[in-house]
């Protein structure tokens, strides 16, 4: 069995918290026996790889991935296989509206590393949305070998069951991640075609005092993507 | 008033469903939330919103409304149109921003 929380901001989201740091983050992974952790800012996979660093050296397994947000303003997790993280973040740049960041207001977007030094600060404002409907970021992760996870869709904002009233039949996703306050008989009760979906829950942790509870079991050996790939086709969550 | 009447009045172009041009209109509601127009839309009322998504349809389908109208020049993707086909509520387009659409759809129906 492994535990793993695949929706986790840094310090580059611009509502994550200062002290959510690579260093920190796998730090307290450790402690709290997290196998599997995906970093997922805000349509920005620039802190990914400074924490999958670390997170070898210290025995966490990190993967790299974004929390999209579509033109619907659905934001839906996109994890990838580390060799193919540039192609996510060239399409990313591409479809990202070039809207400069106030740092006044949102806080500065910072990419840093292990010793909190800045490697990269993100001038565009990561919390708007992509150019990319939700079928059309849906096509692309799967097209790049990625799996693609809508995010709580049962929160009242930026959900899919918010911004598009239900989830969409047929929708091709590898699981749905539930709030923390989900119903799912209830959900399952409105929607009947949900029941044949995975659930996860992950944290989507802004601040160290979110982080390392919340988190979802698989029952598989390793932690690794190929491994969530095989947990989530043939459905061995632990929820 | 029918949906044609606003058609006609409000210079919409129809993408889809033609035969529901005769559909009553009672009113008119916007939002871009589906899940808020599926809890406060009424029977009749014309939407209008910038989703594009084949979920409208579904929506406006539950909720029996007259039509959907698209701001800013956007247009349905291929699968909305099918649902529109097959439920007959029309989508129409406007070029106008959503605060000006509803300005004028509320000066025609009050």
């Amino acid at each position: 069995m492994i535990k793993a929380d695949l929706h986790i901001h840094t310090i580059l989201s611009p509502c994550g918290d200062i002290e959510m740091t690579p260093s920190f983050i796998v730090k307290r992974a450790k402690e709290k026996g997290l196998n599997l952790i995906a970093i997922t800012d805000h349509n920005s996979t620039r802190q990914c790889e400074e924490v999958v660093r670390i997170g070898r050296r210290e025995g966490v397994e990190v993967l790299c991935g974004a929390e999209i947000t579509t033109k619907e303003e659905v934001h839906v997790i996109a994890l990838v296989d580390y060799t193919v993280r540039n192609l996510l973040q060239e399409w990313i740049d591409v479809y990202l509206p070039k809207i400069p960041n106030n740092e006044d207001y949102f806080g500065y977007q910072l990419v840093v590393n292990e010793y909190e030094e800045v490697l990269y600060q993100e001038p565009n404002l990561l919390i708007s949305a992509l150019n990319r409907s939700l079928d059309q970021t849906e096509e692309f992760v799967h097209s790049i070998g990625g799996l693609f996870i809508p995010a709580h869709i049962d929160k009242p904002q930026n959900s899919l069951i918010s911004q598009l009233g239900f989830v969409p039949p047929g929708l091709r996703a590898e699981a749905l991640e539930l709030s923390r306050k989900s119903d799912l008989p209830g959900l399952i009760g409105s929607c009947g075609w949900l029941k044949d979906y995975c659930f996860l829950h992950s944290s989507d942790a802004h601040y160290p005092s979110d982080f390392g509870d919340v988190f979802t079991a698989f029952d598989v050996e390793k932690p690794n993507i190929e491994s969530l790939k095989d947990a989530l086709k043939n459905n061995k969550v632990m929820l | 008033m029918i949906v044609k009447d606003v058609v006609e009045k409000l210079n919409l172009e129809i993408f889809s469903a033609p035969e529901g041009v005769d559909r009553v209109v009672t009113g008119g509601y916007t939002s871009d939330l589906l899940s808020d127009v599926m809890g406060h839309a009424r029977e009749g009322q014309i939407w209008i919103t910038l989703q594009t998504h084949k979920n409208i349809m579904a929506v406006a389908t539950l909720k029996d409304l007259a039509a959907i109208i698209l701001v800013k020049g956007f247009k349905p993707e291929s699968d909305t149109l099918e649902a529109s086909l097959a439920e007959g509520i029309p989508v129409l387009g406007s070029d106008l921003e959503a605060f000006e659409l509803s300005g004028e759809l509320f000066n025609i129906l009050k």
